[in-house]
């Protein structure tokens, strides 16, 4: 498509277009304002107009997003921003959803969401941006922290357990598009997410986002990350496999799959408020 | 889509566009963040610096006029470093940086951009891209030189200028 410069001025809505009025209050240096822009790149590409578009947290410093938007938005409770958005999808399958989350939201208090979700395979984006820490609560380690990251007083030695690979869950799970970004490259960011929300299903976007407060070293990660040597695969065995040599900081699309996203057909009902209130009453 | 190609008319003209949009939406993000965060006077640097990119953005989209321009997401330019030159990584800010400090990134973003004009204006095939380029390159080394007299009006950080005496992450 080709148009020129006033034409596109007019028709096109740019990526500030999709940002609230809000300003953000994350720590400067947080990798979730790229994050930010990466997914506001990503809407105007597609083209998506912001009133059909809803993004839907938990809680943490990602889960504020919704916040920054200027597209619909749900602030849930921590860990359940997947039932929340899946419940969106089923009534709503014209929507565009987003979830946001973070790696403590994500993976520990909504870390059995998370597998269900990859099973059920809804057609949603769950963009998880990790920083491998709880930053909100001050500091404390997460499901994807280092074993040895000593600098919490919670775990003075260390967790001493083996973190969780969110990638090879998710594959396991049956999630039908898997990738990591990173912060340090929000138009990479911005790219693979918009190929996760034109993918069918559940797609899950990992972004190595990181927190400058609490583990200000993972500002080293933008030197560390680089493109992943092979393109994504059809192939779950050949996913499973490439899994096997990820260290963590290759980038890109590991996997799409073709599984039939789970569309249940609800029966079109009108409800007054009285009888929801009725229905809903306990 | 493909990939724009910045060494041929009319791709380098959106080149140029995305550079100094892109310069207004990092800029205008760290005026925000600062506002936030009680920098006051970084806060404005920064929203001026995002005014002057805008200027530019303004200029660049009259010459563009009624010019077609090839459509392209963020992701379909090529830059030399992962971002557009005249932006500032979101990972460079901090919460207690000083004038000299945020000037000094927005001097190495023009520096980057001086680069990025005087690479094309070499390697492009395109008399007219590399005619443009080089005006281009030439402006950027006068914001360059007007970046760093700005910047030595402010004395340069103490070695402390990063205590807080109640830092963000002091656990309670």
């Amino acid at each position: 498509m080709v148009m020129t410069g006033g034409e596109a001025a007019e028709t096109m809505l740019k990526p500030k277009d999709y940002k609230s009025d809000t300003k953000p209050v994350w720590c400067p240096g947080c990798g979730d304002f790229s994050v930010l822009a990466a997914i506001t790149r990503a809407l105007s590409a597609l083209s998506i107009a912001p009133e059909n578009v809803a993004v839907v947290s938990g809680i943490g410093c990602s889960s504020r997003i919704p916040a920054y938007l200027d597209t619909y938005g749900f602030h849930g409770v921590h860990g359940r921003a997947l039932p929340l958005a899946t419940g969106l999808k089923i009534a709503r399958p014209d929507l565009c959803v987003l979830v946001a989350s973070g790696d403590g939201d994500g993976f520990s208090i909504g870390g059995n969401h998370f597998l269900q979700a990859c099973r059920r395979n809804v057609d949603v984006t769950y963009i998880v941006m990790d920083n491998q820490v709880y930053g909100m609560t001050k500091g404390q380690a997460s499901p994807t922290t280092e074993p040895d990251w000593d600098h919490s007083k919670l775990t003075p030695h260390g967790t001493r357990i083996n973190p969780f690979y969110p990638l090879v869950l998710a594959l396991a799970s049956g999630a039908n598009f898997i990738a990591r970004a990173s912060s340090s490259d929000p138009n990479g960011a911005a790219k693979v997410i918009s190929e996760a929300i034109e993918h069918p299903g559940f797609s899950f976007v990992q972004v190595l986002s990181p927190c400058v407060t609490f583990r200000p070293e993972q500002r080293e990660w933008k030197k560390i990350v680089r493109p992943a040597p092979i393109e994504a695969t059809t192939d779950p065995a050949a996913a499973a496999r490439r899994l096997m040599t990820d260290d963590n900081f290759y980038l890109g699309v590991l996997y799409k799959g073709s599984r039939e996203p789970f569309e249940p057909e609800i029966p079109a009902r009108l409800a007054t408020e009285r009888e929801l209130e009725e229905e809903f009453c306990v | 889509m493909s990939a724009v190609n910045m060494l041929e008319w009319p791709g380098f003209l959106a080149y140029s566009l995305q550079i100094e949009n892109d310069a207004v939406e990092r800029y205008t993000m760290f005026a925000e963040q600062m506002d936030v965060t009680n920098n006051p006077e970084v806060a404005e640097l920064f929203r001026e610096m995002a005014r002057l990119e805008g200027i530019h953005a303004r200029e660049i989209e009259a010459q563009i006029g009624s010019q077609a321009l090839p459509d392209g997401a963020s992701w379909e330019f090529e830059w030399p470093h992962g971002d557009a030159p005249e932006s500032v990584d979101f990972s460079d800010t901090h919460y207690l940086m000083t004038p000299y400090q945020a000037l000094t990134l927005v001097l190495e973003a023009e520096q980057r951009a001086v680069a990025f004009f005087e690479t094309v204006e070499r390697d492009s095939s395109d008399e007219k891209v590399r005619e443009l380029a080089a005006e281009f390159a030439g402006e950027e080394r006068g914001h360059v030189e007007l970046v760093r007299r700005w910047r030595d009006r402010y004395p340069p950080p103490e070695d402390d200028w990063d205590h807080d005496p109640d830092p963000p992450n002091q656990l309670e």
